[in-house]
C-alpha cells in the first residue's frame, strides 16, 4: 500500500508518459484517446466535489457538459457563418478563440447550476437524484426540438478553435491543453477541499445538523459546491465538443450523467484523481472490449458491481492507504 | 439582563409535545445547570435554543433578540456554541480540520485551544474518529469554542466516560468558567461535579421547569423530588 500523494503521483506521470509514448510511436489515435480520457476526468472531478464531498447524487451533470459542449457549437458555428448570434439590443458574434468559448463554457454552466441547484436542493435523495434527472432530460428533448442549431443532427464546426500560440489541430497539443486544465483544476479543487469551505461542505455531508450549529449555513454551502460543480463539468464540455469538433443533444443525454457518475465510482468516491483513474479505465475498456464485443457495457456493468460490493473507496481506495481522515 | 432567556417554551415532535413550559434565564459570565431524569426535556430544551427543533412556541430571548424565527446556523453565529450530546465530532475529518472548518474570529483560536486541550494539538493530523471517547468530547468542546461563542451548552459532557477522563474534561470547564467572559448553560445528571461548578440550576420533570434557584440552595428533598431514580 501506498501513500495516496504518491499515487496521484504515478497517475499524472502516465498522462504524461502514455500520449509522450504515443507521440514517438506515431499513434494519434492513442492520444486521442488519451485527450477522450482527461476531458471526461475533468467532467468527473466537477461531478465530484458535489457527489463525493458534498454528498449530491447529481444524475443530471450532462446539464452542464451538454452547455458547455452548446456554448462551444453555438459560438463556433456563428464564426464559421460569419453571421452574428444577435444584432440588438447590442451586437454578439461568434467566436473561435478556446478562451473566450471557456470563459462562455463556464459561465453558462455555472448560471444553469445556480438555477437547477437553487430549485433541486430544496430536495434530498432519491428526489433530488429525480429531479436533477429531469433537468438534464429537459435540456435533450430541447436541443432535439431546437432546429436553428440543428436539432437532432447537432452541429459540425470545421475547424477545432483557436488557441494563441498552438496549433489545437495538432493531437498532441490539443492534448497538452486539455492536460494543462485539468491539472489546474485538480489544483484548485485540492486547495478547496482543505479550504474552511471544502471542510465545512465534507462536514456537511456527514452531519447537517452537526454543521448547523457551528454556524454553518448548510444550504448555501451546498448551492455554492453544486455551482463550481456545474461550471467544472460545462468546461469539460465546451472541450469535448471541440475534441470532436461536433455536438449533438447526446451531450445533455442521460447516459453522459451516468458515465461520469460511473468514473467516479471506479476510481474512488470523495477521491481527489477518482475521477481522474475512473475515466481513464472506462475509455480503456471501452476501447479493448468494445473491440471484442459491441455488447461491451455488460463487462463494465459486471466490473462496476465488483468495485461497488468489494473495493471500497474504489480503485484509489484499494491501491492506497488513508492520508489524513478528509481524503478517506 | 440575561444574556439568554426562555419563556413559557412548549415544543412538540410531530403530534406528541415534549415541553409543556420551561422558563430558563442564563445570566452573562453564569454557569447554569439543567437538571432532571431520563426523558425530562433536558435535550428538547437545547434544541430549542439552538434552533434545531423547528416551531417551538413561547419566547427564546439571546442578548435581548428574540430568535425564535431564525435558522439555526444564524443562532449559532449570534453566539451560542453547542457541543451536543455523544461527542459528535465530523469524524472523517482530522482533529486540525474539524477545528479549522468551525472556526471564526474572536479571542478562540487554535492556541487558545490547544492550551486548554495539549492533546488536541498532539493529535491534529489524526482522524477525529479514531480519537478515544475523551478526547472527541474535548475536540467537541474545542471545536464549539472555535466558533467565538458567547454561550456554550453542554449536553451531557462526561457521559460514558473514564472517571479519569471526566475529572479532566470538568477541570477544563472550570477554567472557562473562571475566565469568567463565557455563560455555559450545562446539561448533566451528576450533582457531585455540577456542585463545584454551577451558580444556578433549573430542573425539569415532564417538560416543565418546575425548581430554579441557586445551587446553594438545593436542598435534600428537592433531590429526592426531582433528581432521585
Amino acid at each position: 500500500m501506498m501513500r495516496e500523494r504518491h499515487l496521484n503521483m504515478i497517475i499524472l506521470a502516465l498522462l504524461v508518459l502514455v500520449p509522450a509514448y504515443a507521440l514517438w510511436a506515431d499513434e494519434p489515435f492513442t492520444i486521442t484517446l488519451a485527450t477522450r480520457a482527461v476531458i471526461f476526468a475533468l467532467a468527473g472531478v466537477g461531478l465530484n466535489l458535489a457527489l463525493g464531498q458534498g454528498g449530491l447524487v447529481s444524475f443530471g451533470h450532462a446539464a452542464y457538459f451538454g452547455m458547455g459542449g452548446y456554448a462551444m457549437g453555438i459560438l463556433a458555428s456563428h464564426a464559421q457563418s460569419y453571421t452574428p448570434i444577435m444584432e440588438s439590443p447590442f451586437l454578439i458574434e461568434g467566436t473561435n478563440s478556446m478562451p473566450v468559448i471557456w470563459l462562455v463554457a463556464i459561465i453558462t454552466s455555472a448560471l444553469l447550476a445556480l438555477l437547477i441547484g437553487a430549485l433541486s436542493l430544496r430536495t434530498s435523495g432519491v428526489y433530488f437524484i429525480m429531479v436533477t434527472l429531469a433537468f438534464g432530460q429537459m435540456f435533450y428533448y430541447f436541443t432535439i426540438s431546437w432546429p436553428a442549431y440543428g436539432g437532432e443532427d447537432g452541429l459540425s464546426i470545421y475547424v477545432r478553435n483557436q488557441f494563441p500560440g498552438l496549433n489545437t489541430l495538432d493531437p498532441i497539443q490539443f492534448y497538452g491543453i486539455c492536460f494543462v486544465i485539468l491539472c489546474l483544476v485538480l489544483f484548485l479543487v485540492n486547495r478547496l477541499n482543505k479550504s474552511p469551505f471544502g471542510l465545512a461542505l465534507m462536514g456537511a455531508h456527514q452531519n447537517e445538523e452537526r454543521a448547523v450549529t457551528v454556524g454553518i449555513n448548510v444550504n448555501r454551502l451546498r448551492l455554492v459546491a453544486f455551482v463550481i460543480s456545474g461550471a467544472i463539468t460545462g468546461l469539460a464540455g465546451a472541450l469535448f465538443a471541440d475534441l470532436n469538433r461536433f455536438v449533438s443533444p447526446t451531450m445533455f443525454s442521460w447516459q453522459i450523467s451516468g458515465e461520469i457518475m460511473i468514473f467516479i465510482i471506479l476510481g474512488g468516491v470523495a477521491r481527489l484523481f477518482g475521477p481522474v483513474v475512473g475515466a481513464a479505465l472506462f475509455i480503456l475498456l471501452e476501447h479493448v472490449l468494445g473491440g471484442l464485443s459491441e455488447y461491451w457495457f455488460v463487462y463494465l456493468g459486471a466490473i462496476l458491481l465488483f468495485v461497488v460490493l468489494f473495493a471500497k473507496g474504489g480503485i484509489i481506495g484499494q491501491l492506497s492507504k488513508k492520508e489524513s481522515g478528509h481524503e478517506g | 439582563m440575561s444574556l439568554l432567556k426562555l419563556d413559557q417554551v412548549t415544543a412538540a415532535y410531530g403530534a406528541s409535545q415534549a415541553l409543556f413550559g420551561v422558563d430558563l434565564a442564563v445570566g452573562e459570565g453564569e454557569v447554569v445547570a439543567l437538571m432532571g431524569r431520563n426523558g425530562m426535556g433536558k435535550s428538547t430544551t437545547i434544541k430549542v435554543i439552538c434552533r434545531l427543533l423547528k416551531n417551538p412556541k413561547g419566547v427564546v430571548t439571546f442578548d435581548g433578540q428574540d430568535i425564535t424565527g431564525l435558522p439555526a446556523h444564524r443562532a449559532a453565529r449570534l453566539g451560542i456554541g453547542l457541543v451536543p450530546e455523544g461527542r459528535r465530532c465530523f469524524t472523517t475529518l482530522s482533529v486540525y480540520e474539524n477545528l479549522y472548518a468551525s472556526a471564526r474570529s474572536g479571542a478562540w483560536d487554535f492556541d487558545k485551544v490547544h492550551r486548554l486541550f495539549p492533546r488536541l494539538k498532539e493529535r491534529g493530523d489524526q482522524s477525529a474518529g479514531s480519537l478515544s471517547g475523551g478526547e472527541q468530547q474535548m475536540l467537541a468542546i474545542g471545536r464549539a469554542l472555535m466558533t467565538n461563542p458567547r454561550l456554550l451548552i453542554l449536553d451531557e459532557a462526561t457521559e460514558g466516560l473514564a472517571p479519569v477522563v471526566r475529572q479532566e474534561i470538568w477541570t477544563a470547564i472550570n477554567t472557562l468558567k473562571a475566565s469568567g467572559d463565557l455563560s455555559i448553560l450545562v446539561v448533566d445528571k451528576t450533582l457531585r461535579e455540577l456542585r463545584q461548578i454551577a451558580d444556578s440550576v433549573v430542573i425539569l420533570e415532564r417538560g416543565v421547569s418546575v425548581w430554579h434557584g441557586a445551587m446553594a440552595d438545593l436542598s435534600g428533598d428537592v433531590r429526592d423530588q426531582y433528581l432521585g431514580v
